[in-house]
C-alpha cells in the first residue's frame, strides 16, 4: 500500500466538490469541534444552505471564496481513515482557475471528477479529466453527484456512465469508475445509498480506500537529479538529490548525464552515517570516485542504462499564463533540477478539450492545451513523461515576470542522434556471442536478381540452425514489406534502403547473432558502407555470381522479362548497373556450383 | 464487500494508530529535505524562522539531515516579542549554543519603547507590532530571499490553500488570488527585486505526523509540551499560564497549580494550556489523535475575527 494516496477532486463549478470533501471530512470524523462551530457560524453568514451547516465552508479557506461562494484556489487536506491515509486536493471548477487545478492534479494518483447528475458531462468536466490524464493521473473516478436531485434515477446515471466511459477511453486512462452519490446527504460517499438499491458497487470512500495504485517498478534504472552540491570542506564533496527512479548501491557504476562521465558510487551519505543502498523517493547524498565534475541539474544515472539527452522535444503543454504562448519567445524551463532557456518552435496543434480533436493554432491562450515542438538552449537529460514524471515533466517561467506560465510533459525527443553520446557498456557483442557459443558475424550476400542469393541464404541458415547456431536472415524483398516500406526505388531511397538494413544487421551482430543478409546491393560504395559498420572480420562480403544471361534465363519471378520490355524501370543488370565486387571475401559461382556446394564452402570459411 | 463505516465505529477514525507510520513519515521526510535543498540551492540569502516550537524543532532537524555532514547553511531567526515563556528562551539558548547553529534574534525596538504589550494594547495590535512588523524589519535588514517556515496545511484553512513556495511582495504581502501554479516537485524559485519566497517544507504534514516524527527521531522539544504542574488562571474558559510577574491579575484572581501542557507555543499570555496527564511522547500522540479540538484553538490571536489568519498573512505575518 502506498504511503499516502494523493487524490485530486475536480469538475465543473457548482458540481459540489467542496461540499463533497467537506462531507467526507465530516463523516470520517476529521473535523474538529471548534472548526465545525466556526463553519456553522460562517454558514449563517455566507452559506448557501439557509441555517444548515454548509460543509463546503470547511474548505473554502479564503475570504473571497467564502464571500463569493466559490473555490478559487486548490486546498490540500489530510484525511486519515482506519484503512488509508489521503492527501486530498480540492481544485477550483471555474475555467479561469484551471491553473490551480493543474497544481492539484500534477501530484495526484487518482482524480475524482464530479459530474452533476442533472447536467452530465460539461466542457469543464472533460477539460479536467483531460488535464488530470495529461499530468499522469491513471485512475479516474467520475462521482455522479446530486443523485438525490435526480431522484436516484438509474437511467440518468447509466447514460452519464456511458459518456464518462467514452471520455476515459478516448483519453486513455487505465481505470475509470463511476459512482452515483449525493455529497449533500453523504449517500454512497461513506455509506451505501438506501435510495439506490440498483447500485451494487462500492461507495466513494470504499473505492478510494481499496484502489491499488501501481508504483513505477523498482527495477527501473537508477536516476537521481542533483539538486545541490554539498562541499563543506576540501575533503568532502557530496551530491544531494532525491532518487527519481530505481535504486542505488554502494559500488554501483554510474554515469553523470549529460556530460557522460563515468564514475562509481563511493558512499551513500545520510544523517550521521552512510547506507549500503537507497531507493526511489529517498533524499540522499552521494559521493563518487574518481572526483569528477558534477553540478546542480546533472543526473546521476545507472551506467548501463543512462537517460536520453536532447535539446529538441515534442511536448504537451497546458498554458497557464495571462499572456498567450508565443512561438519563438524565450522562456525559462525547469526540468527536474535543471533550468535552461527554452523556446517553442512550433505549435503542432491545440487540443479541443471537449472531444480531444486537433485544432490549428498560432498561439495558446490561458488554459489551452496543445502539442508543441520545444527547443532548449542546452542539451538536457530527460525521460518521456509516460516513463518518468520526475524526468519528463517541466514548467515554463516567464523571463520578465517570473510567473509560471506553462506546464508540460515531454512526449519524445526530436533529432535525438545529433545529441546522443555513445555510451560504453559492460556487456558487449563478444559477451553476448560467447553466451551463444558462436562468433557473431554478418554474411552479406550480394548479386543480381535470380543469381541464387535467397536459395543459398535459406540453405545456409538451415544448416547453421541445425548446428545449434543462432541466426537471422534479412531478405531484401521482405524488408521492403516492413521496415523499408516507405522507400521507393529512386537513387536516394536505395541508399537509405541499404543504410537501414546495414544498421539493423549491425545491431543483430551486436546482439550476438549470425546475420545473413540477402540483398542485391549493386553499388560498391554501399557495400563498403555496410562493411564500415562492423569490426574487421565480422563482415563477409559474399558475391553470389551468375551472369545476367544466366539470371535472365532463370528469371523465377518474371522480372527480367518485364524489365526487358520496359514494364519496370531501374532494374539492376538491365537498365541499372551492377558493380561487381572488387575484393569480395568469397565468390560463389552459382553457374557451376550447386546450392549445397555453395553452403559447404561458406561453412568451411566460418569454422 | 465489507464496509467499515466510520460513523458506526464509535471512535474517531483518526484515533486509530493502525497504519504503519514509518513509510509515510519517511516519504514526508524525504519530501521536506528535497524542498529545503531546493530552497537553499536557489537562494542568495536563505533564512529559517525559528519560533522555538515543535514545528521549528522538526524543521531544524530536517535541515541538519539535508546538509549532513555540513551544518545547515541557513541562519535561524527568532523574532523575540519579549513575551515568550522563559522555558522557551532557555531552550532556544541551548540550541543556539550547539555547533553549526547561527541564531539571529530580533525585537521591534520601537514597539518595545512604546510599551506595546498584549495586556495594554490588545492581542491584535500587539501581534501586528511585535510580530508582523518585527519580522518585516528583520527580513528587510537581511534582504532574505528564501525564508523557511514551519507552516502546515492542516493548521488552518487559509494555509491549506498556500503553495509550498509562496511568493511575497516587496512589502511581504501574500496575494492569495495570484498564487503561482505549483506542479509536481518543480518549484519556481525565480523572484523579482525585493520579492521573497516563504517556503514550507512541512506543508503536507499533520500535527500527528510532527509528533510521530519527534518520537521516531528523538527530537528535543521545549518541556512545556509535556504535562506538569504549572501556575495557571482561567480566562474565557482557557488556562493561561502565569509565567512571570508581568502578568496583571484581575481582582480576586489567584493562580492555581494545574496539570497542564501546551499543544502549541507562542507568547505566553496569548497561548492557552490544556489540562493533560501526557508526560511522554506516546501519551501526547495518543492525546493528539483523540482530541476533538484543533491545535490553533489554544491560540488567542486566531479568534479575533473570521479570516484573521488570512488577513495577517496578507500583511506579512506567518
Amino acid at each position: 500500500m502506498p504511503p499516502t494516496l494523493r487524490v485530486v477532486l475536480c469538475g465543473s463549478v457548482d458540481d459540489g466538490k467542496s461540499t463533497l470533501l467537506g462531507r467526507l471530512l465530516h463523516d470520517t470524523r476529521q473535523v474538529f469541534a471548534d472548526e465545525l462551530e466556526r463553519v456553522a457560524e460562517d454558514s449563517r453568514r455566507h452559506g448557501t444552505r439557509g441555517d444548515a451547516t454548509d460543509l463546503a465552508l470547511l474548505l473554502d479557506g479564503l475570504q473571497d471564496e467564502r464571500e463569493q461562494g466559490i473555490t478559487i484556489d486548490v486546498a490540500y487536506r489530510s484525511v486519515e481513515t482506519p484503512r488509508r491515509r489521503f492527501m486530498v486536493a480540492d481544485a477550483p471548477g471555474h475555467e479561469q482557475y484551471t491553473r490551480n487545478l493543474a497544481s492539484g492534479a500534477s501530484t495526484a494518483d487518482i482524480a475524482v471528477v464530479l459530474v452533476d447528475a442533472r447536467k452530465g458531462i460539461l466542457p469543464q468536466t472533460a477539460r479536467h479529466t483531460r488535464i488530470a490524464a495529461m499530468f499522469g493521473v491513471r485512475h479516474i473516478v467520475h462521482a455522479v453527484n446530486k443523485m438525490d436531485l435526480a431522484g436516484w434515477d438509474r437511467g440518468t446515471f447509466e447514460s452519464i456512465v456511458r459518456a464518462c466511459r467514452a471520455l476515459a477511453e478516448e483519453i486513455g486512462v487505465e481505470e475509470a469508475v463511476s459512482i452515483p452519490l449525493s455529497a449533500l446527504t453523504g449517500d454512497n460517499l461513506t455509506r451505501p445509498a438506501t435510495e439506490a438499491p440498483w447500485y451494487t458497487g462500492p461507495t466513494l470512500l470504499d473505492h478510494l480506500e481499496t484502489t491499488e495504485i501501481e508504483r513505477p517498478a523498482a527495477r527501473r534504472p537508477f536516476r537521481m537529479p542533483v539538486q545541490y552540491v554539498n562541499r563543506p570542506n576540501p575533503d568532502f564533496r557530496g551530491y544531494c538529490g532525491r532518487i527519481a527512479a530505481g535504486a542505488v548501491t554502494r559500488g554501483d557504476r554510474v554515469l553523470i548525464s549529460p556530460a557522460g562521465t563515468a564514475a562509481e558510487v563511493e558512499s551513500i551519505v545520510v544523517w550521521q552515517g552512510t547506507r549500503e543502498s537507497a531507493t526511489r523517493g529517498d533524499s540522499i547524498t552521494l559521493t563518487v570516485k574518481p572526483d569528477v565534475d558534477v553540478a546542480r541539474g546533472d543526473v546521476i544515472a545507472a551506467a548501463a542504462d543512462p537517460p536520453e539527452v536532447a535539446d529538441q522535444f515534442q511536448a504537451r503543454i497546458v498554458w497557464l499564463g495571462d499572456n498567450p504562448l508565443a512561438v519563438g519567445r524565450p522562456y525559462r524551463m525547469k526540468l527536474h533540477a535543471r533550468e535552461v532557456g527554452a523556446t517553442v518552435t512550433r505549435i503542432r496543434h491545440r487540443v479541443d478539450v471537449s472531444d480531444g480533436g486537433r485544432l490549428a493554432a498560432a498561439r495558446l491562450e490561458l488554459n489551452d492545451l496543445g502539442v508543441v515542438n520545444l527547443a532548449t538552449d542546452r542539451s538536457v537529460p530527460f525521460a518521456p513523461f509516460d516513463r518518468s514524471r520526475e524526468l519528463g515533466g517541466f514548467i515554463l517561467i516567464d523571463r520578465a515576470t517570473n510567473a509560471t506560465v506553462g506546464a508540460g510533459t515531454i512526449t519524445y525527443a526530436l533529432m535525438r542522434a545529433a545529441n546522443l553520446k555513445w555510451q560504453e557498456f559492460d556487456i558487449d557483442a563478444e559477451v553476448r556471442a560467447r553466451l551463444k557459443r558462436q562468433r557473431a558475424r554478418c554474411l552479406w550476400l550480394t548479386g543480381l536478381s535470380a543469381s541464387g542469393k535467397s536459395t543459398v541464404a535459406n540453405l545456409l541458415e538451415r544448416r547453421l540452425v541445425a548446428e545449434g547456431r543462432h541466426t537471422y536472415l534479412l531478405d531484401g524483398d521482405n524488408v521492403r514489406h516492413g521496415l523499408n516500406r516507405d522507400l521507393g526505388f529512386t537513387e536516394a531511397d536505395r541508399v537509405e534502403n541499404i543504410r537501414r538494413v546495414a544498421e539493423v544487421a549491425r545491431l543483430m551482430v551486436d546482439a550476438g547473432l549470425i546475420v545473413i543478409v540477402s540483398f542485391i546491393s549493386p553499388f560498391q560504395s554501399e557495400r563498403d558502407f555496410a562493411r564500415s559498420l562492423f569490426e574487421p572480420g565480422d563482415f563477409m562480403e559474399i558475391f553470389v555470381d551468375a551472369s545476367v544471361e544466366e539470371c535472365a534465363r532463370r528469371d523465377p519471378k518474371g522480372l527480367y522479362a518485364k524489365a526487358m520490355t520496359g514494364e519496370i524501370r531501374n532494374f539492376t543488370g538491365v537498365d541499372s548497373p551492377y558493380e561487381r565486387p572488387e575484393r569480395p571475401d568469397m565468390r560463389l559461382d552459382t553457374g557451376k556450383l550447386s546450392p549445397d556446394e555453395c553452403v559447404e564452402l561458406v561453412m568451411r570459411r566460418l569454422d | 464487500m465489507p464496509r467499515p463505516n466510520p460513523l458506526e465505529d464509535g471512535s474517531r477514525a483518526r484515533r486509530t494508530g493502525r497504519h504503519r507510520a514509518g513509510s509515510w513519515l519517511s516519504a514526508l521526510e524525504s519530501e521536506a529535505i528535497e524542498i529545503i535543498r531546493e530552497g537553499v540551492a536557489t537562494a542568495a540569502r536563505p533564512l529559517m524562522l525559528y519560533s522555538i516550537g515543535k514545528d521549528s524543532s522538526v524543521l531544524l532537524h530536517l535541515a541538519r539531515k539535508a546538509f549532513w555532514p555540513a551544518p545547515p547553511p541557513i541562519p535561524l531567526l527568532h523574532v523575540n516579542t519579549t513575551w515568550k515563556f522563559r522555558e522557551m528562551i532557555a531552550f532556544r539558548d541551548r540550541v543556539a549554543a550547539e555547533p553549526g547553529v547561527e541564531l539571529i534574534v530580533h525585537t521591534n525596538r520601537e514597539g518595545l519603547h512604546a510599551g506595546v504589550t498584549p495586556f495594554t494594547h490588545g492581542s491584535d495590535y500587539y501581534t501586528e507590532v511585535m510580530k508582523t512588523v518585527a519580522l518585516r524589519q528583520a527580513l528587510d535588514a537581511g534582504r532574505h530571499d528564501i525564508v523557511f517556515v514551519g507552516a502546515r496545511r492542516d493548521e488552518e484553512k487559509s494555509r491549506a490553500k498556500e503553495r509550498v513556495f509562496s511568493l511575497r511582495s516587496p512589502n511581504h504581502q501574500w496575494d492569495p488570488r495570484a498564487q503561482r501554479p505549483e506542479l509536481w516537485n518543480l518549484y519556481n524559485t525565480r523572484i523579482g527585486e525585493g520579492e521573497s519566497l516563504r517556503v514550507s517544507p512541512l506543508s503536507n504534514w499533520t500535527e500527528a505526523d510532527v509528533w510521530r516524527y519527534i518520537a521516531a527521531e528523538e527530537i528535543r522539544i521545549v518541556p512545556l509540551y509535556y504535562a506538569a504542574e504549572r501556575p495557571v488562571v482561567e480566562r474565557d474558559g482557557r488556562w493561561i499560564m502565569v509565567d512571570d510577574d508581568r502578568m496583571p491579575l484581575d481582582p480576586g484572581e489567584v493562580p492555581e497549580m494545574r496539570r497542564v501542557r501546551f499543544r502549541t507555543l507562542g507568547c505566553y499570555p496569548l497561548t492557552a494550556a490544556i489540562e493533560s496527564d501526557a508526560t511522554t511522547l506516546d501519551a501526547i500522540i495518543a492525546e493528539t489523535l483523540a482530541t476533538a479540538h484543533s491545535e490553533r484553538e489554544g491560540r488567542l490571536i486566531d479568534h479575533d475575527a473570521e479570516a484573521s489568519m488570512e488577513r495577517k498573512k496578507r500583511e506579512g505575518y506567518f
